[in-house]
């Protein structure tokens, strides 16, 4: 099975499948009324840079996005799919669709064609109950946590998230700490680079920023 | 003296290495004021061999849009082919003129659906009611949308020329003027002609604007830039036409 960001052509002949790849670092953290999404904004096909300004950050519904890694293809396609259905059920429903619900038509894509796609998905957004992180890592399964890292580089920075991460951050305090993990992984990850994206999901709407350079 | 092949044994050799037409190519776009630039190269190679030295790579897709192709020559041609004419068929329903965004998810539809085996790695750009648009979509159906790209065999030499430019010239930047575009286009795909082999002969130009009025307006400049060209010809034996007309029969339809 393919890894996240690295294929085992890698090594032997870079372009061998052609295959777009997010290599990436992606995380979203809860606080106590929204969600910071934060990644890194690069996107190889072997060891060529194919897009340096990558938005891996996508809007599903104006409350709910959703940060991509694995198959740059896999997880267009899905995104797509899964923003037309919550957008018709949120007609259907009259109000913005919970991130459960979001969480849950992206699992049944990611489960039902586990063997043949490549995607791993966070959904962080906020609805009627509030805030929520849902990871969907390779296999489709779905565990909703409060903060989530994936992606290649995030292997190397589980350790300082463990340590940092404390319950009840504020705001600004969670985009520290997002940028921080963010660009940590990055400095240590050949697959993740570039910019540092982020989204900060409230009840009053969503915030884009961009952090250009690596923070030391 | 290695033994040479006749050309059945080449033709042979390249089927069954499936070393099928490909276009190695450098093909690339840049957004500009008003509009979109896009460029190609003209060589299109089987394996080792030149196929055709002057071939079009800059497909039409729609009057305001078009798309370079990379990868396998028959891939292109059809995918594009196929989303041009759905393109109009599009128009004839909707009546109004079709959007590069339109284009764009035709193609990934497609290609993702063949999980990249239609080897078709394509630079769309155009201009429509919301502007110009330039995306990459890549054979197996992501895309990335930029304001300079470059595909194919040739990209890293040209990707260099539109990000860094050289000694005498500088790389992309934003509300660039259309013939300055044109000029950046030029030299980036010239990178690709000189410094890779995959790609040569000549340089296709299309340039996609929208002046005042709003009226979009597409040039498709074949040949703008004749890079190689044939320098030595030997002078035939014979002075052509070479058949002689010994009698016209009155009436030419069988």
């Amino acid at each position: 099975m393919m890894l996240e960001g690295h294929d085992e052509s890698f090594n032997e002949n870079p372009k061998a499948n052609g295959e777009v790849s997010l290599g990436t670092t992606i995380m979203a953290i809860r606080f106590d009324h929204g969600v910071v999404m934060a990644a890194d904004s690069r996107t190889t096909t072997g060891s060529f840079i194919a897009n340096r300004v990558t938005d891996k950050i996508y809007k599903v519904t104006d409350n709910i996005y959703c940060c991509r890694s694995g198959s740059a293809a896999d997880t267009q396609a899905i995104s797509d799919i899964v923003k037309a259905n919550l957008t018709v059920h949120s007609l259907e429903l009259g109000q913005p669709p919970a991130v459960n619900t979001a969480a849950k038509v992206f699992r049944s894509m990611c489960y039902k064609y586990r063997d043949q796609l490549s995607a791993g998905i966070i959904v962080g957004g906020v609805d009627s109950t509030g805030p929520h992180v849902y990871s969907i890592p390779l296999g489709g399964s779905v565990v909703e946590q409060p903060f989530s890292i994936g992606g290649s580089g995030s292997t190397y920075i589980y350790g300082y998230c463990d340590a940092h991460y404390r319950p009840g951050m504020s705001k600004e305090e969670c985009i520290e700490f997002a940028k921080s993990c963010v660009a940590l992984a990055m400095s240590r990850d050949g697959s993740s680079g570039g910019l540092i994206r982020l989204a900060v999901i409230t009840p009053d709407g969503v915030e884009r920023q961009v952090v250009t350079g690596i923070e030391q | 003296m290695p033994k040479q092949d006749t050309p059945q044994q080449v033709l042979a050799g390249l089927t069954s290495k499936n070393q099928f037409t490909k276009t190695g190519t450098t093909i690339c776009g840049v957004i500009c004021k008003n509009g979109v630039v896009l460029g190609a190269d003209t060589r299109s190679t089987a394996g080792d061999i030149v196929m055709d030295k002057n071939c079009e790579k800059i497909h039409y897709i729609a009057p305001n849009i078009y798309c370079c192709g990379a990868g396998t020559a028959a891939d292109t041609e059809y995918t594009t082919e196929l989303i041009s004419s759905q393109c109009k068929l599009h128009r004839y329903r909707t009546d109004r003129d079709t959007r590069v965004a339109t284009a764009k998810t035709m193609l990934t539809r497609h290609l993702f659906q063949y999980q990249g085996h239609v080897s078709a790695a394509l630079v769309l750009g155009g201009v429509d009611v919301l502007g110009p648009h330039l995306h990459t979509i890549y054979p197996h159906g992501s895309t990335d949308t930029l304001p300079f790209v470059a595909m194919g065999s040739g990209s890293l030499a040209a990707i260099s020329m539109l990000e860094q430019g050289d000694a005498d010239h500088q790389g992309w930047r934003p509300n660039m003027e259309v013939e300055e575009a044109v000029d950046l286009v030029k030299r980036a795909i010239h990178a690709g002609i000189f410094n890779d082999m995959g790609s040569g002969s000549n340089v296709d130009i299309c340039v996609i604007t929208k002046d005042e009025a709003g009226k979009v307006a597409a040039d498709y400049r074949r040949n703008t830039d004749i890079a190689n060209p044939r320098k030595y010809r030997r002078d035939v034996p014979y002075k052509l036409p070479s058949t002689r007309l010994v009698e016209v029969n009155g009436d030419m339809d069988m």
